[in-house]
């Protein structure tokens, strides 16, 4: 079946494949690129496991085709830090223990921070909504939601 | 789980896009493909080509025009959701889009997709029947309007043709003392309604119903709108007793089935208490409360 070049900035460099139709965008990024910071959690676009943004937005990377994102900036978690430095909302999950497992981190990361792009001061609820479509099995969210609180809070002093 | 083969092209123009929709019989359009996708994935779909609408322009926007909202197909729920028209005047909408599957989901999904899926789960299309909406639909001839009312006919079947492709929704923008709401029973954010209850209202300077409007969602093989209910109210007081008389028709109107969510009787008894409580929340609406 058909199959298309595609071209997809990812984290500022661009990525330029032949690629199925069918490919989803996760598979495109874990396998063909070799970038498992996204990870593959239900398959069935319930979890968030696997959102990356797409032109700035969030997006769950199982339930776009690859050839979706011709063109397209998509920002992975391997993205977030920048030269060494943890980007605030790393370093806020860090300080605060916002994860245990881990394997909810990348999306909660790319979807939370996200959020603070387009408002940088969320109340708990605003925090609450903007998260929940990605799931946590571990924490309760507890330590999640102090985490953006802190990373926000980081984030207007410049620190 | 990776989708079976198919192919797939992206057209710049809407004109292509019903060209190519026409020209192959197993085709599907893809818009947000937040149910599409997964159903592909699952097996439970299998287009052989994908014509993506994700690539044309013009087909995303909200604005008032010739008394009517007009929604243009591929609006992002998440637009939807943080457009301050919507939220201002559009109650039964804002509420809607709020409890619309989940915020990650809302940014790709479409109100078009939403609307002519004619899957009985989605949430728009109750939302729409109480609004007593309209949809556009432009095939090989030309552009079409068809009422809400008549557009679902089946499970995942539309009005729409096989070469048609649904550009707009419009929603009648409301009266003075109008108001609506919308209220779901969902197990946890992300899912399905167990039930959910679409109300729109208008009251006339005495207090009573002018025109009612209830959509009930995934209780029947498509979204239903409880005409029994709506003519009961029609012309009668905004009291309490009315409204239970209304909400009793309306889980009378519905179809539910047992499944992993509840049990008939329970969904049943859920549509007569949410109708009552979409009701109440729309007359307030409706009073400027």
């Amino acid at each position: 079946m058909s199959r298309h070049h595609i071209s997809v900035t990812i984290n500022g460099k661009i990525h330029a494949a032949d690629v199925e139709s069918r490919l989803l965008l996760v598979h495109f990024l874990r396998e063909n690129l070799n970038m498992t910071g996204t990870h593959i959690g239900c398959d069935t676009t319930s979890c968030g496991a696997c959102t990356v943004q797409m032109n700035g937005t969030p997006v769950k990377s199982c339930t776009v085709l690859a050839v979706q994102a011709d063109g397209m900036e998509v920002k992975t978690i391997e993205g977030l830090a920048q030269n060494g430095n943890l980007h605030p909302i790393q370093e806020a999950f860090h300080e605060k223990h916002g994860l245990q497992c881990g394997f909810c981190t990348p999306g909660m990361m790319m979807t939370s921070s996200a959020l603070l792009e387009r408002n940088p001061h969320p109340t708990e609820d605003e925090i609450r909504h903007a998260i929940s479509g990605n799931l946590c099995r571990c924490t309760g969210y507890m330590n999640i939601v102090k985490a953006i609180q802190y990373a926000a809070d980081n984030m207007a002093e410049g620190v | 789980m990776i989708p079976p083969s198919f192919d797939y092209v992206a057209p710049k123009t809407l004109s292509e896009a019903v060209a190519v929709l026409g020209q192959n019989e197993n085709a599907k359009v893809l818009a947000g493909g937040q149910s599409l996708i997964p159903l592909m994935r699952f097996r439970l779909a299998g287009p052989t080509l994908l014509v993506d609408l994700n690539r044309v322009e013009g087909l995303s926007y909200i604005k008032e025009d010739d008394g009517k909202l007009k929604i243009g197909a591929m609006t992002r729920q998440s637009a939807v959701e943080h457009s301050e028209l919507v939220s201002t005047k559009y109650p039964l909408l804002a509420d809607t889009v709020k409890v619309l599957s989940d915020p990650v989901v809302r940014n790709l999904g479409t109100v078009g997709g939403n609307v002519a899926n004619a899957d009985p789960v989605n949430d728009e299309p109750a939302t729409m029947l109480a609004y007593e909406a309209e949809v556009v639909a432009m095939g090989p001839n030309g552009e079409r309007v068809i009422p809400i009312t008549s557009f679902y006919l089946d499970l995942y079947q539309s009005a729409l043709a096989r070469d048609e492709i649904l550009t707009e929704v419009r929603v009648p923008m409301p009266k003075r003392r109008s108001g609506g709401a919308y209220l779901k029973l969902e197990r946890k954010v992300g899912d399905y309604a167990t039930a959910a209850v679409a109300a729109q209202v208008e009251l006339d300077e005495g207090g009573n119903f002018a025109s009612v409007g209830i959509g009930l969602t995934n209780v029947g093989l498509t979204a239903l709108k409880a005409t029994a209910a709506e003519d009961f109210l029609r012309g009668k007081a905004a009291t309490d007793d009315n409204i239970r008389g209304a909400a009793k028709l309306a889980a009378e109107a519905a179809q539910p089935i047992a499944d992993s969510r509840g049990s008939e009787e329970y969904k049943r008894s859920l549509v007569k208490t949410y109708t009552v409580r979409a009701l109440r929340m729309a007359i307030q609406r409706a009073k400027g409360g």
